[in-house]
């Protein structure tokens, strides 16, 4: 931490200036239902808190970085890597915002919405940590919001139970996580910063310690991208945890934990430079494979969809694993390699959204997430049931989709280096997965119910969130290019040199 | 005190913090009371502070990482101990128990 910590800095400023206003207008939602004596409707307050959030996104993406620089006395780089998580947070946000405003059995006021910003300002900063003080700090901050938005449902059962969970496992894993950064402060010589920390653990002497300390900070980051064998909270959180709250944690947080893993992997161990770094790099496959496994299978035998899908981010969690492998293992089209990772997860982030929204809706309405609940959803909202169906092709990774596209993209650079069993049980898998997911499309189309003509109200704010994933969905196929470019650029920035 | 200090070894603070987290972590995996669970988690925090400021202490005295990070470690360990105790109260408010093994309303 150099002399300029203290003085005012303009490029710092810029930097963080999205969380900054974030932080401002979390405290605006809180102001405004206070000053309005709770007089405000929970659906103004929503509104607010989401459009907020939208307008800080396109202040986010107008501040697109130049270059890259490492800002707050090198606790935070800015660089196009964090650039891209940063507006897959706040969009997943801002989105989680609207379609909680139709939660109504919650009876939510503006402190959830105010969670819901905060979380999404320590996700952001678990983007551009670079320091490990700021890994624990943003990790600890985002997971912290969580639980408690996973209990938020008051006097529901289910909800306390799922809040409760969540707690006991993040607790124990993350202070499991917190010994291991520790540890990595005394191997690196009292240094937190990665660059430093980076140089000092080359020492050939070091490699069982650093191994060691590296396995401890990986339960940490398996928990929070639900891979296995951390992923036991997953399921019950999910089903307890109020429906718009799942979707931000199957999205956003598991975003955050991949986000913070490759980051603090690749910077602190870079593969191929110290024998500690070969530990981890040949971690991840068998990971890769036992979460893709036992996600998949699981979800084969739910009959509750939230639980379904829980387990299928398991699975999808492997998925973006068999990148990360590939990923470790390829010394010389790492961008390429990476710039997959970042779409795959994008574009999981649409699809998962879109998927809670409708699970949310329908369990308000129909009064229940069992699959018997989705039956005849096709003839009653022919629209969301189509969305929903978009949605299951998409994570299931079926060719007009772009989960298709991400699919191809993440395998791809696995078959380049060789790791053919890795994909052939990837794909195995994905074959697994018709079954699970076509399920929930085969209860909303073949289905009948006595309640078949009734119609079903589908609210504004759900209704819009439902459309434009959805569009997302068909469209990104399409429209790819550009996208899949900023993710090569942000892979760049993520590589110098 | 200062010939004290200098006669303790490094590793006799990292012995002791390897026997606080261990302590801790059958706590927090082994007692059926939500409270002692966060008590044992508590102690594995505090596991990590000894090694930070033991480390800082011996290996780099002159920057201030080291302080900083075990100061941030307690705040986050007080909010910890804060969420953890409203989502305690919640629970028990609806099932009057807080064995957390009693959390079995969810199944496979």
């Amino acid at each position: 931490m150099g002399g300029s910590f203290v003085e005012f800095n303009l490029a710092e400023f810029l930097g963080i200036l999205p969380e900054i206003l974030l932080l401002l207008w979390s405290m605006v939602v809180l102001a405004l239902d206070l000053v309005s004596g709770r007089s405000l409707k929970r659906r103004t307050l929503g509104m607010t808190a989401a459009i907020g959030m939208i307008v800080i996104l396109v202040v986010a993406i107008a501040g697109r970085p130049a270059e890259s620089q490492t800002i707050l006395g090198g606790m935070i780089r800015n660089d196009l890597y964090t650039f891209v998580f940063r507006i897959i947070f706040i969009a997943a946000g801002a989105l989680t915002c609207l379609v909680s405003i139709d939660f109504r059995s919650m009876r939510i006021g503006s402190e959830y919405y105010a969670i819901i910003i905060f979380t999404t300002i320590a996700m952001s900063l678990m983007a551009g940590a670079n320091d490990l003080i700021m890994l624990f700090l943003a990790t600890e901050s985002s997971s912290l919001s969580l639980y408690l938005l996973a209990g938020f449902y008051r006097g529901n059962k289910l909800s306390a139970e799922a809040g409760m969970k969540y707690f006991i496992f993040g607790a124990v894993t993350s202070a499991v996580m917190l010994f291991g950064l520790s540890l990595f402060y005394g191997l690196s010589g009292g240094n937190t910063g990665y660059q430093a920390v980076a140089r000092a653990l080359l020492d050939p002497d070091l490699r069982v310690p650093v191994s060691f300390a590296a396995l401890l900070v990986l339960v940490g980051f398996a928990f929070k991208t639900s891979a296995f064998p951390f992923h036991f909270w997953a399921p019950d959180v999910y089903q307890g945890a109020p429906t718009p709250v799942s979707g931000y944690i199957s999205t956003a947080s598991k975003a955050a934990g991949f986000a913070i893993l490759m980051r603090f992997l690749f910077y602190t161990l870079p593969p191929g430079t110290s024998e500690a770094s070969l530990t981890w790099a040949a971690l991840m496959q068998p990971l890769a494979i036992l979460t893709m496994v036992v996600g998949g299978l699981l979800a084969l035998v739910q009959s509750n969809v939230k639980r379904m899908l829980a387990y299928s981010s398991v699975a999808q969690a492997g998925y973006i694993l068999v990148g990360v492998t590939a990923l470790a293992a390829n010394q010389l089209n790492r961008a390429d390699a990476l710039a997959a990772v970042i779409f795959y997860i994008a574009t999981y982030m649409l699809t998962n959204i879109c998927a809670f929204a409708v699970v949310g809706l329908v369990s308000e309405r129909v009064g229940g997430d069992d699959i018997q609940h989705f039956n005849g959803l096709g003839r009653r909202a022919p629209y969301l049931a189509l969305g929903m169906t978009a949605a299951l092709v998409s994570l299931l990774g079926a060719p007009p989709l772009v989960g298709f596209v991400a699919k191809l993209l993440v395998f791809a650079p696995a078959v380049g280096v060789n790791l053919i069993a890795l994909v052939v049980i990837a794909i195995i898998m994905v074959l697994v997965s018709v079954v699970y997911y076509l399920n929930v499309v085969r209860a909303m189309y073949v289905e009948r119910t006595e309640h078949d003509a009734q119609p079903f109200y589908v609210p504004a704010p759900t209704g819009a969130v439902v459309l434009l994933t959805a569009v997302a969905i068909v469209l990104l196929t399409v429209v790819s290019p550009p996208f899949w470019n900023l993710a090569v650029e942000a892979a760049q920035s993520f590589f110098p040199g | 005190m200062q010939n004290l200090l200098n006669g303790i070894p490094l590793w006799w603070y990292l012995a002791v913090s390897a026997a606080l987290f261990c302590i801790g972590l059958y706590g927090a995996l082994a007692r059926k009371n939500a409270i002692a669970l966060l008590m044992g988690v508590e102690l594995m925090l505090n596991a990590a502070n000894i090694n930070l400021l033991a480390f800082w202490r011996y290996l780099a005295p002159t920057s201030s990482g080291g302080l900083a990070f075990a100061a941030f470690v307690l705040v986050i360990a007080a909010a910890e101990a804060a969420v953890g105790l409203a989502l305690i109260i919640a629970v028990y408010r609806i099932t009057r128990s807080i064995d957390p093994e009693k959390l079995d309303q969810m199944k496979l």
